[in-house]
């Protein structure tokens, strides 16, 4: 398999300014390569990623957040956790005034029996996260709700809205 | 300097008389929080119908040393993805390998961890003799800690281990580094760290090491690596008891059970072929969730029967592995006497760099990529010694990256249906006889 190394057609439109967009994992999850496709991703797009890496601790998530203040917070694990970790995890970043409406979303294999498709989306929708992309699948969705953001965002007078 | 005797009920004592009677001894990827499942799932292996080791492999929380998470998980009845060895008392892990780890079932635990000390105190508590990992297989890509703080903390473990030898065991330690980041490193790489953790493992006291090899992209390029790291481990390592161990496949699994199958049985013969002793499965429900007992058990039993279909073979072509291999273990070594301060300068220096890694003392310039016929060559080299065979290759794409990452998995997929559809031509099934 050649690598392809074709550019990407441009995702943003003209004038677009692109999204700061904090990648990690979750304190338990040591995988990486899930965090590595989306910052490449990303970055295609026209977004500019700090990838925070595996086994974000939780302190560490929240203060790198609050510090950079992103656009958007991608959190992605595959470990089986993710449900256990991703609903703890929420509540320290929204219970952060800075990130109160922040975009957060979740993906990734989120249980260990891969038969709960689908069950963990409304318990960590109503836990805090905008949106759940299970499985591969989800790079589908998880696209879509990234192409729907920067509208909103540029919508925005500099400075933003009250 | 010969290698120690080993005494009987050892890991490594095991394997090599498994290894003398012609048999690989083949090991699952296992661990289960409820305890009960646990051993139940140390009795299958032990009864699988091949030459088995038994694993109990901890969950994440463990490794990354939150027990606290753990332990509430446990009283919450929140399944976890592993046994957690350190918030289960001892009586318990007692209890879970109770008559059935011993002689003639070792059992080998498994954890991931950069900080292992706790670990392995509840590892050695059990009566349990076997681990693996090393301080930069298990800290590269598995945690945030500094190589430096590894390297502490690994030296504090392989003493921990050491110590059972004032009880007349003879523990043992694999070295998780022919294994880094699962896909995508080039093998020359994958031996030296490999090595260096082995050298490490003797540095502070142990005497019966196995290297680990996971199986990469391309059967003959695997094939002359794993030949490498026997090479280089027969010169390095004469005073120690060693074997070689196979990791089947650590990337993405193929989805088709048949893919699956065809996949191990490959690294069946890898293993095989290349002399190596031991060899850990996988099963065909990897790529879809954490695989049941039976699945275990079943995945032990094909590669076991797909061993025995193999002779070892050791000619193979020279590429080059060897002499990459070589060439960063002599500059490691070259760095500092002691090897964890040498390790750690490597790093620094960027003499080792492990492509994609996301570690904050990794250095990051190295890359690499598949070719179209499957081999793994590297695209940069960064400031390692090692020469570079693909420059100008391009920049990776998320595209690419996931057509390299998905290449087994499709090219194993496709090769079970191609084989089904063979099949089923050489054994055409009864035609409906018309009249004439």
């Amino acid at each position: 398999m050649e690598l392809d190394n074709h550019p990407c057609p441009p995702a943003l439109g003209p004038g677009a300014q692109g999204l700061d967009v904090v990648v990690t994992s979750v304190a338990s999850d040591a995988h990486t390569w899930n965090l590595i496709y989306l910052q490449l991703l990303l970055e295609e797009l026209g977004h500019r990623v700090t990838n925070l890496g595996s086994c974000v601790p939780d302190q560490l998530m929240v203060d790198e957040c609050r510090t950079r203040r992103p656009d958007l917070i991608v959190l992605s694990t595959v470990n089986g956790h993710g449900l256990n970790d991703g609903r703890r995890v929420i509540g320290q970043l929204r219970d952060c005034a800075e990130l109160r409406t922040t975009p957060i979303v979740i993906g990734g294999k989120l249980g260990i029996s891969g038969a709960e498709q689908g069950s963990h989306v409304g318990e960590l929708v109503n836990a805090g996260f905008d949106a759940v992309f299970e499985d591969s699948a989800g790079i589908v969705g998880f696209h879509e709700f990234v192409r729907a953001l920067p509208a909103a965002r540029r919508a925005l007078p500099a400075g933003g809205l009250r | 300097m010969t290698p120690p005797v080993l005494p009987a009920g050892s890991f490594g004592g095991f394997v090599q008389a498994a290894r003398r009677s012609g048999h690989l001894v083949v090991q699952p990827r296992m661990g289960m929080s409820d305890p009960y499942l646990m051993r139940e799932g140390l009795l299958a292996t032990r009864r699988a119908d091949a030459s088995t080791v038994g694993t109990i492999t901890l969950d994440s929380y463990t490794r990354v040393g939150d027990h606290e998470a753990a332990r509430r998980a446990l009283a919450e009845g929140v399944p976890l993805n592993g046994y957690p060895i350190v918030a289960y008392s001892t009586a318990t892990t007692r209890a879970v390998t109770d008559g059935i780890a011993g002689t003639g079932f070792p059992v080998q635990v498994r954890h991931g961890s950069a900080a292992p000390q706790d670990i392995l105190e509840a590892v050695v508590a059990a009566g349990l003799t076997a681990s693996e990992g090393g301080p930069i297989s298990y800290c590269l890509p598995y945690s945030r800690t500094p190589i430096e703080q590894s390297v502490a903390n690994w030296e504090a473990s392989c003493a921990i281990l050491a110590r059972l030898r004032e009880h007349g065991a003879e523990p043992h330690l694999e070295t998780f580094g022919g294994c880094m980041m699962g896909q995508l490193a080039p093998p020359g790489l994958l031996v030296a760290i490999s090595v260096l953790e082995a050298l490490f493992f003797r540095q502070h006291g142990l005497r019966s090491v196995s290297l680990s090899y996971a199986q990469q992209t391309h059967p003959e390029q695997d094939e002359e690596a794993v030949t490498a790291l026997g090479r280089i481990a027969a010169a390095l390592l004469g005073d120690l008891d060693w074997h070689l161990v196979i990791y089947a496949y650590m990337g993405v699994y193929p989805r088709t059970p048949g893919g699956a199958r065809l996949l191990l049985q490959e690294a069946a013969r890898l293993a095989v072929r290349t002399g190596a002793a031991r060899l850990i499965v996988k099963t065909s429900a990897e790529a879809h969730r954490i695989p049941t007992i039976a699945e275990n058990v079943t995945a032990l039993e094909a590669a076991a029967r797909a061993s025995e279909q193999v002779r070892p073979t050791a000619s193979v072509q020279d590429t080059g592995i060897h002499q990459e291999a070589l060439g960063l273990v002599q500059a490691v070594l070259d760095l500092d006497q002691d090897l964890g301060r040498a390790l750690t300068k490597a790093f620094a220096l960027g003499v080792l760099d492990v492509p994609y890694c996301l570690h904050p003392d990794n250095a990051g310039q190295a890359r690499s990529y598949l070719d179209s016929a499957g081999r793994l060559h590297w695209s940069d080299t960064g400031a390692m010694p090692v020469r570079g065979t693909g420059r100008g290759v391009g920049r990776m794409t998320s595209a690419g990256l996931l057509g390299s990452l998905s290449y087994v998995q499709q090219r194993f997929d496709r090769l079970a249906v191609e084989t089904a559809g063979l099949r089923q031509l050489t054994s055409p099934a009864p035609q409906k006889e018309y009249a004439r």
